[in-house]
């Protein structure tokens, strides 16, 4: 038998014990971003046309959502792991690093799936998304909680004290989910940003992932389907090579 | 017959510390064998390439015959390791945390083995309680289980009772001892050397990442022929030739370190022939710490 399973399941208790900061906190986070920016911006823009503000704003803050909790699913367990030294028991197993990153992996999907629809779900008081094209969206949840779960999990092996990993989330994660159009349209910016903002693999997710809501967007799904499928295999066999060599797990 | 643990010349540097120079020792099954030497001797090392936690920069090691890096697997089912550090998770109560690391194991029913080593080590009545609401013993014991889950054959302590009270001492004591009974090979580092001498069958002492003496603990004991004997005398002297050839110790008495009785019989012959009584006199054996003092100043 595996021990995959026993990883999992450790890895899904730990952020269900303390669901109020791993999944209400959250919640309550991305209601507010809608109140505020729905409240300000509403009546002033529209960026598709027959698309609301919030209408808009909605499957962003989602699948925003969604990459910051599977970002922070693996990477804090692992570091909190790490600095208490109880990833040894993990360490002392025969668990393989290939089971060792799928239930790191899972975990992180797990814990972004839920987020995400508990966003929609408070959401829906403010716009019911009647006819959602359910392929797309399950395509792009599970691509965007899947990379940034794993590279969660990079963070986590490769920060030593909770301020690098900090550091991590601030000045990579947090800008490029910020700055991929979660909030406005990248046509709306300047040429210039509008380039910079297709080599931002965020970008992808959170536009193919609308897409699925409202029907547009401002890149070919199908073109962002493929940068995110790329990105997945490149952050995993990253992800895998680092476990496989035991960098800053085995000496 | 396939020993219970085997190191071959096994080397690890730490940067610019070379913490095992080409160590080699196997341990026979059902053996309780002890691991000593200063900090820094490079005993956790070997702990931690036993385990996996490590990998050697040259050698080999395996448990039970199992390859610690090609057939890692295996030697892990083999190996349960009590680790120095006091760690525990703390998301989770005490039954979560043996559940979870038999799951590890790919062990899916172990409810009653659980329920059993939680007897033995006192741990039923704190078995939904959090990691972090047990005390320092506690938290040890929980350790030992969690080392036990799987039924290893090898169990591996590495300090297991640094910081510990006595009960605790003594009912793992009585605990591990069991388990060596029972046939468990038992694997024991420890800077408490009464406890070695009094559990381990066999002691092999490490110094600077080498082997330096590896026998039988009543070998070691009669490695060194000093003796010494503590007398109490009715003079406030002692004949002259004998002054400089001894000690005053504690509460009055007299030292005496010699290599062979007969040494012992001139000093009584000459006390005799001075009229002095000898009013008690004690043998001393040397015991483990002299002969660990011994080596450890003569390599």
């Amino acid at each position: 038998m595996s021990g995959l399973p026993a990883l999992f399941y450790k890895e899904m208790l730990r952020f269900w014990k303390v669901a109020v900061q791993t999944v209400v906190a959250p919640v309550v986070t991305a209601l507010l971003y809608l109140l505020i920016f729905s409240h300000v911006l509403e009546d002033h823009v529209q960026v598709y046309p027959g698309v609301t503000y919030t209408a808009f704003l909605v499957p962003g803050l989602v699948m925003m959502s969604m990459l910051q909790n599977a970002f922070s699913n693996s990477s804090s367990s692992l570091i909190q792991s790490k600095m208490q030294g109880n990833i040894v028991f993990a360490m002392l197993s025969p668990l393989s690093y290939l089971e060792f990153f799928l239930a790191y992996l899972g975990a992180a999907i797990i814990r972004g799936l839920v987020v995400g629809a508990g966003v929609w779900a408070v959401t829906w008081a403010f716009v019911p998304f009647v006819m959602p094209h359910w392929g797309w969206l399950a395509a792009y949840a599970l691509l965007a909680c899947a990379i940034l779960g794993a590279l969660g999990i990079v963070a986590g092996i490769w920060a030593e004290k909770y301020d690098q990993l900090a550091a991590f989330q601030n000045f990579l994660i947090l800008p490029l989910t910020f700055l991929s159009g979660v909030f406005y349209s990248i046509h709306s910016l300047p040429p210039f940003w509008q380039t910079v903002s297709r080599f931002n693999p965020v970008f992808y997710l959170i536009d193919g992932f609308r897409h699925a809501f409202v029907g547009q967007s401002d890149a070919d799904p199908w073109l962002g389907l493929l940068v995110a499928g790329a990105c997945f295999v490149a952050i995993s066999a990253l992800t895998l090579m680092l476990l496989r060599s035991g960098y800053k797990l085995r000496h | 017959m396939t020993p219970a643990i085997r190191v071959a010349n096994l080397a690890k540097r730490f940067g610019g510390t070379q913490a095992l120079d080409g160590v080699s020792l196997d341990i026979e099954p059902g053996a309780f064998f002890g691991l000593l030497g200063p900090n820094g001797a490079g005993k956790t090392t070997l702990i931690s390439i036993l385990a996996g936690l490590a990998r050697a920069d040259a050698g080999e090691a395996s448990v039970m015959g199992h390859d610690v890096v090609r057939d890692y697997r295996q030697a892990r089912r083999a190996l349960g390791v009590v680790p120095q550090e006091l760690v525990y998770d703390p998301f989770f109560n005490v039954r979560e945390t043996l559940v979870i690391q038999s799951g590890y194991f790919g062990l899916k029913h172990n409810d009653d083995w659980i329920d059993e080593i939680m007897h033995h080590l006192d741990l039923t009545p704190h078995a939904h309680k959090n990691t972090q609401a047990l005390s320092g013993g506690m938290k040890r014991r929980l350790l030992v289980a969690q080392a036990l889950v799987h039924k290893p054959p090898v169990i591996v302590l590495d300090e297991p009772t640094a910081g510990v009270d006595v009960d605790l001492r003594r009912s793992l004591w009585a605990f591990v001892s069991r388990l060596n009974r029972e046939g468990h090979t038992i694997l024991l580092t420890t800077h408490y050397l009464e406890e070695a001498e009094a559990l381990c069958g066999r002691i092999a002492m490490l110094k600077a990442g080498r082997i330096v003496a590896c026998d039988t603990t009543r070998n070691l004991l009669q490695h060194t022929n000093e003796h010494c004997a503590s007398l109490r005398i009715d003079a406030e002297t002692l004949p002259p030739d004998w002054q400089a050839r001894m000690q005053r110790g504690a509460g009055g008495n007299w030292r005496y370190s010699f290599g062979d009785y007969t040494e012992l019989e001139s000093l009584l012959a000459a006390l005799r022939t001075a009229g002095i009584r000898v009013q008690e006199m004690q043998l001393l054996e040397p015991d483990l710490e002299d002969v660990f003092t011994d080596i450890m100043q003569r390599t």
